[in-house]
This record gives structure tokens, sequence and C-alpha cells, in this order.
């Protein structure tokens, strides 16, 4: 049992990328140059996979996590054997089965019976073998009334569960999935991950690729992290994939913030310091468009009043990534080049659907104005971000309390909210369930 | 390179699957079926035999029957070519399998060229009933003793260019429409629609050798195939082409051993080339 059935030493990958020169050598060329031999050899190479060692342990569930592109696919094949490493060994102990393209070997003209066989010899199985279990597969597959027709009339689904019904009953010791358990219906995904389940009971060694962490954390012994081809975590399933998700969220925060400066620098919202440069900005409209509310993100207003900058803080430090229930403030850099006695401000925040998820300004909420002078700074705090997971978008405004606008930020400022609980709507009242003893619920352990 | 050939056995029954695949899709939604297999020998016998004594009337000495001549030289070459084109095609049309399974690639050019050959052998009966009623003297049974030798030579030559180009055409697409216009001049290099005998007299003979004609249509090696096919089916006597039959068992066991290694130090990319 201490033997691993999986055992990766130091494996590295590369991959030729194709470059222009590379993609249009030809034969002939290779013929013409005589370097029909250099030819074959990489010159321009990706490291699709750099030097990981890994070993699972025989009976163990152990789910692949990452980007896109970070690997886990390649080393998913390495495994397989289906690509041989540029250096470094794998070894793999007993009958592997991967699914990793589901009915690859199907011909479309043939019926579901006779492609039930041939895959089944594909894939090792003696025919005698496939006859045994082939009343098996056809129920696990659902395909009872179609097996004798051909499988160029199967739907998409019908094809996966064929294809994923033949994989599982080749009986592996070692089973390689790569993403397959979004075939079919809500249904047959539970029939696979109970699959699954029987395999672990009998003590089969499943390496898994996915990209649902929550099905890491409630499937997998153990959760590997691959980006940009190493291994960055390997362990308990729940703290890697925490590991994996804080550093998702940090560079989704970098990404937007970067988003954000594009937006506002596009809109103008940065650099100008006087009322000349305003009105050479060529995408500051000057009449606000027709319907507000459904303007396209933008910046307008005839000034003096101007928004210089809008920051979005979470205690005291610049983000763009919450968390539900976070503290959230929105700072106004705002600044007029003469003396304004009729000011209002106003901040509404919008989601992905634009949806106003709620508005208000200094109007609404009873403050006179007295002076702006100079430069100063206007703050909306939110005690407790109540919005559930998506995407939000910000319109922050300077206008007269006639509504003439002095600078309109329409939608230029976005932030993301994120939420372990996956509810539904646009605000999360602030709640709390509570059951009589009748009713018996207990907290998931997750 | 021994062990893998010795893997090669251990796949002969999915290659009998593949291939029994193969003919199946093949006919598969068609009414005839697999009478096809057939029914387009018989068509194209009618064919030639309607142009090259209507149409085209062709007269070439010692051939009586043109259109049976041609017949037993064709259908050899048309197993030899379209098992070509196939198998230098294969593993790109099952790009799937190559790089999503773990599959022996070598299967692929493999089963093009036997479900090729199946083809063939479906197509000898009409043959052979043809040779009976419009020829003098149908081929004696000593003569037909050698007929297996013949197709088990054009097997492992076909086998052998078949394993070569399925690896190189992964590299060099080229080849596949480099092969059919090379597959053409290949037909008519060689003595199908003409006996040898026309050509073997040709051409200056440089330094003591036979005639240039000779010299190359002797190179080529589907001419002994195509001579042996002939001699065994259409012409009378004794089957005196084995000489050279045995020479090009021998050439096609290396070229075969030598296709192999050229497919097993390939294989490794094609997951990344298909």
């Amino acid at each position: 049992m201490t033997e691993p059935a999986i055992a990766l030493r130091d494996v590295t990958k590369l991959y030729r990328r194709y470059a222009y020169r590379r993609q249009f050598s030809t034969l002939k060329s290779a013929l013409l140059k005589g370097s029909l031999a250099s030819e074959l050899e990489p010159n321009e190479v990706l490291r699709a996979v750099d030097g990981v060692s890994l070993s699972v342990t025989a009976g163990s569930t152990v789910g692949l996590i990452g980007r896109n592109g970070s690997g886990k696919s390649t080393l998913l094949k390495l495994v397989a054997g289906i690509t041989k490493p540029t250096t470094g060994t794998v070894d793999v102990r007993g009958r592997i089965s991967a699914l990793i393209e589901l009915g690859a070997g199907f011909h479309p003209e043939i019926s579901g019976r006779e492609n039930i066989f041939i895959n089944g010899v594909m894939l090792g199985l003696a025919k005698r073998e496939i006859a045994r279990r082939f009343d098996e597969i056809v129920e696990f597959a659902e395909l009872e009334d179609f097996i004798d027709s051909p499988v160029k009339t199967y739907s998409s689904g019908m094809y996966m569960r064929l294809g994923f019904a033949v994989a599982v009953h080749v009986d592996p010791d070692v089973l390689l999935v790569d993403e397959v358990l979004a075939v079919g219906d809500e249904g047959f995904s539970l029939k696979c991950l109970d699959k699954f389940a029987d395999f672990k009971r009998r003590g089969k060694t499943i390496l898994l690729v996915t990209h649902s962490l929550s099905l890491v954390e409630r499937y997998c012994d153990e959760a590997v992290w691959v980006d940009a081809g190493r291994t960055r975590g390997h362990g308990d399933p729940r703290q890697v994939v925490h590991a994996y998700t804080t550093d998702v969220a940090r560079s989704e925060e970098r990404a937007l913030a970067s988003a954000d400066r594009k937006a506002q620098a596009a809109a103008g919202a940065e650099g100008d310091t006087t009322q000349e440069a305003v009105s050479e900005q060529p995408v500051v409209a000057r009449e606000p468009p027709g319907d507000m509310f459904r303007a396209a993100e933008g910046r307008w207003g005839l000034g003096p009043v101007r928004i210089d900058r809008v920051t979005l803080e979470r205690d005291g430090a610049e983000a763009h990534v919450f968390q539900s229930g976070d503290r959230l403030a929105i700072r106004l850099a705002v600044r007029t080049p003469e003396p304004v006695h009729d000011f209002v401000f106003g901040i509404s925040i919008f989601n992905a659907e634009g949806v106003c998820c709620y508005g208000t300004n200094t109007d609404i909420e009873e403050f006179e104005p007295v002076e702006l002078a100079g430069a100063g700074e206007v703050t909306f705090a939110i005690d407790s971000l109540d919005l559930v997971e998506g995407t939000y978008k910000l319109d922050v405004a300077a206008h007269t309390r006639q509504g003439l606008q002095y600078d309109y930020h329409r939608l230029l400022h976005t932030f993301r909210v994120k939420s372990r609980t996956k509810d539904a709507g646009i605000y999360r009242p602030r709640h709390r369930w509570s059951f009589t003893p009748a009713v018996r619920l207990t907290p998931r352990r997750t | 390179m021994l062990t893998s050939l010795r893997r090669l056995l251990g796949y002969r029954v999915l290659i009998q699957t593949l291939v029994v695949r193969e003919l199946k899709a093949r006919y598969r939604g068609s009414v005839l079926g697999f009478f096809w297999s057939f029914a387009n020998p018989l068509l194209l016998l009618l064919v030639y035999t309607f142009v090259f004594s209507v149409v085209l009337p062709a007269r070439f000495e010692g051939v009586d029957n043109y259109a049976l001549f041609l017949f037993c030289g064709l259908l050899p070459w048309t197993w030899f070519s379209s098992a070509l084109t196939e198998a230098s095609n294969s593993l790109l049309a099952n790009g799937n399998l190559i790089r999503k399974v773990l599959f022996p690639a070598e299967v692929l050019p493999l089963v093009a060229v036997l479900a090729n050959m199946v083809h063939f052998l479906l197509a000898l009966p009409i043959l052979i009933l043809a040779l009976v009623l419009f020829v003098a003297v149908p081929p004696s049974l000593t003569e037909l003793l050698w007929f297996p030798a013949v197709v088990a030579v054009q097997l492992l030559l076909t086998l052998a260019l078949g394993l070569m180009l399925a690896a190189l055409t992964v590299h060099f697409r080229d080849i596949r429409d480099l092969l059919a216009n090379v597959l053409t001049l290949w037909f008519f290099a060689t003595p199908i629609l003409y006996p040898w005998t026309m050509v073997a007299s040709r051409g200056p003979s440089v330094a003591g050798l036979p005639p240039a004609g000779k010299v190359l249509m002797d190179l080529n090696p589907f001419t002994h195939i195509a001579i042996s096919y002939q001699e065994i089916l259409f012409f009378d006597g004794p089957f005196g082409h084995w000489k050279w039959l045995l020479a090009l068992a021998v050439a096609g066991i290396c070229l075969f051993l030598a296709g192999y290694a050229l497919f097993d130090r390939l294989r490794d990319s094609f997951a990344e080339e298909v």
C-alpha cells in the first residue's frame, strides 16, 4: 500500500510553439535546406510542465486545480502515457483509463452496440470482458432504446454518456478524469459522482482535473495546485483550494485595477487640471445622454466642479475585490477652480445586468450645500457590503440641486464581490435562520 | 524495435476489429451494402471492356483480351494506391485517438492497408470468373499457388510505405497532395496499361546494361508485382518471374523494418503534431 500508484519524478514537458516560420516550413523547404532532421527539432519552446515531482498513493483521489493553461491537462496526458515527458520519468502501476475525451474512438456510421465493442477493445478489454459488461454499460449510459442506432444520430449528451460508460467499465486501477463531469444532465452527473465514489471505495486511484473547487473539497483526499507548469501547492484539499482562490482573487484584483485605470483614462478622468484641458477631452460629452438608464459608460458634465479621482477602499487600503460583508469606502477627490454654492454628490451601484442596486446623493439625504472651494474629498462608507456575488459598477456624480451635471462618471468604476454563499438576487438583507425543535437542520461541514 | 514489433502482434484483435469497422462503415447506409465490393470491380471491368474494345481498340502483341489484361494489374494497383492514400492520412484523420487516448498509432496505417486488401480480395471472384469465361487457357493450379505469395509481398511493401508516409505526413502535410500526383505518375510508369515487353526494348543501352526502358522498369518495385499477377492470372505458361518476386520480398522485409523504425522514432511527436 505504501507503493505509489502514480509517481512523477522531475517531469518536464516542452511544447514547441508554432512560430510563423515553422508553420510554413514544408517538406520542400526542409529538403531544399537539407534540414529535414533539424526541422523536426523544436526551435521555440513552451514549458507546459516544468520539473514536477508528484506521487499519488494507491487508492487516493487527487484533484488537480489551476488556471486555464497552467499545465493540468498536459500533466494528465503524461500520466496517461499519451505524451512522453521531455525529461524525467512517469511511473503508473496498473491499468489506466483516461477520461480525457469521451467517445474519442467512436465511428459515427456504426451502431452504439458495435462502437461499445470497438471502444472497449481500444481501451484494452478482451471481447469476452466487453460482452460480460455490455448490459451494464448500456444501462449506465441510459441508451437501451438507441443502442442499435448509428452513433451519428445520437445527441451530444448521449454520445458523451456512452463514452463515459465505456471508459468507466474498463475497470481501471487508475482513473484519469479531465473535466468531464459536465456531461449530461443533473441526474447523470450525480451518477458519475456515484461511480467515482464507488471506485474510491474499491481502492482505485483517481486523478481528477477540474475547475469545480467544491468537488475537490468534497471528494478528494488531496489537491494539487498547478500554476505555470509547476506545483504551487499539494496537500489537504481545503487548504490548497483556499490558497488557490486567494491567489485568483489577488490577480483578479490586479486585472480589475488595471481595467479601471484604462476606463478612467479613456473617459478622461485623470490628468486634467484646468478647465481648458477638460474642454479638449474629446470623450467628455457636454450634454448628458437622453436616457440615463440606458447610457453606456462614459463621462460628461459642464464643470466647474470636477471629480478627479475615485478610489475604492477596504479598511484604508485600495481594493477592487471584496468579500460580501466587507467594509467599503468610496472616496471622491473633488476640486473646483471657483467657489460653488450649489452642489450635490451622488453615488449609484449597478450590478452586471445594469440593475441599480442602490443609489443616493447628498441632497436626498438632506445635506444642504454651503460652499465648495478648492480641492477636497468626499467619502461614502458602507459598513457592511451586503451584496451577492458578482461584478458591480459605479456611477458617481457632482451636480446642482436642479440636476445640471458638473461632472458625471457613468459606470467607470468596477469592483467585484465574492461570497462563499451562492445566494441569488441583488441585495442580501441581514438575516438569520431559526427553527423550532421539530425542524432539525445542522450546518453542513464543507 | 523488437519489443515494439512483438507488441504489434498483441494488437491483432484491435486491428481486426478496426478493419471490420472500416468495412462495415464504408457501405453503411447504401442499399446494396457489401455487394458493392463485387459490383464495383464488375462495373469497372465493363467500362474498360467497352472503352478498349469499342471506343479505343487497343492492340498489343500477345494480349488478346486487353480489358482482362488491364484488370489483372489494375485491381492490385487500386489496392496499393488507395491504401497509401488512406494510410498517409490515417494519423491526421484520427487525431482524436492520437491526442486524447492512449492508442497504438501504428495500428491506423495498418488498418488502412488491410481494409483495402480485403476490398481487393473481395473483387477477385469477379476477376477469376471473367478469366475462366473469356480466356482460352485458365491459370493452372501450380501457378495459382504463387498467388498468395504475390499478395504477401505486395502487402509487405504497402505496409512499409504506408507506415513511412503516415509518420511523415504528420510533419509534412504536403505529402498528401504530393502523393496523389506521384501515384498517377507511378501508375503510368508501371506495366499495367501496357505489357512490360513493350517498354523493355526501348531506350539506349549503356555500358552493356539492358536498354534504359527495362532498367527503369526493373527499378520500380510495382513492375514486378504487376508482372507477377499478369503472368499468373493472364498469360499462359509457367510463372517465370519468381526470382524477381523473391528479391522483392527480401527488399520488402528490409523496407518494412526501416518503415517501422522510422515510425517508431517519430511516434512521440504524433500527439503534439497531429
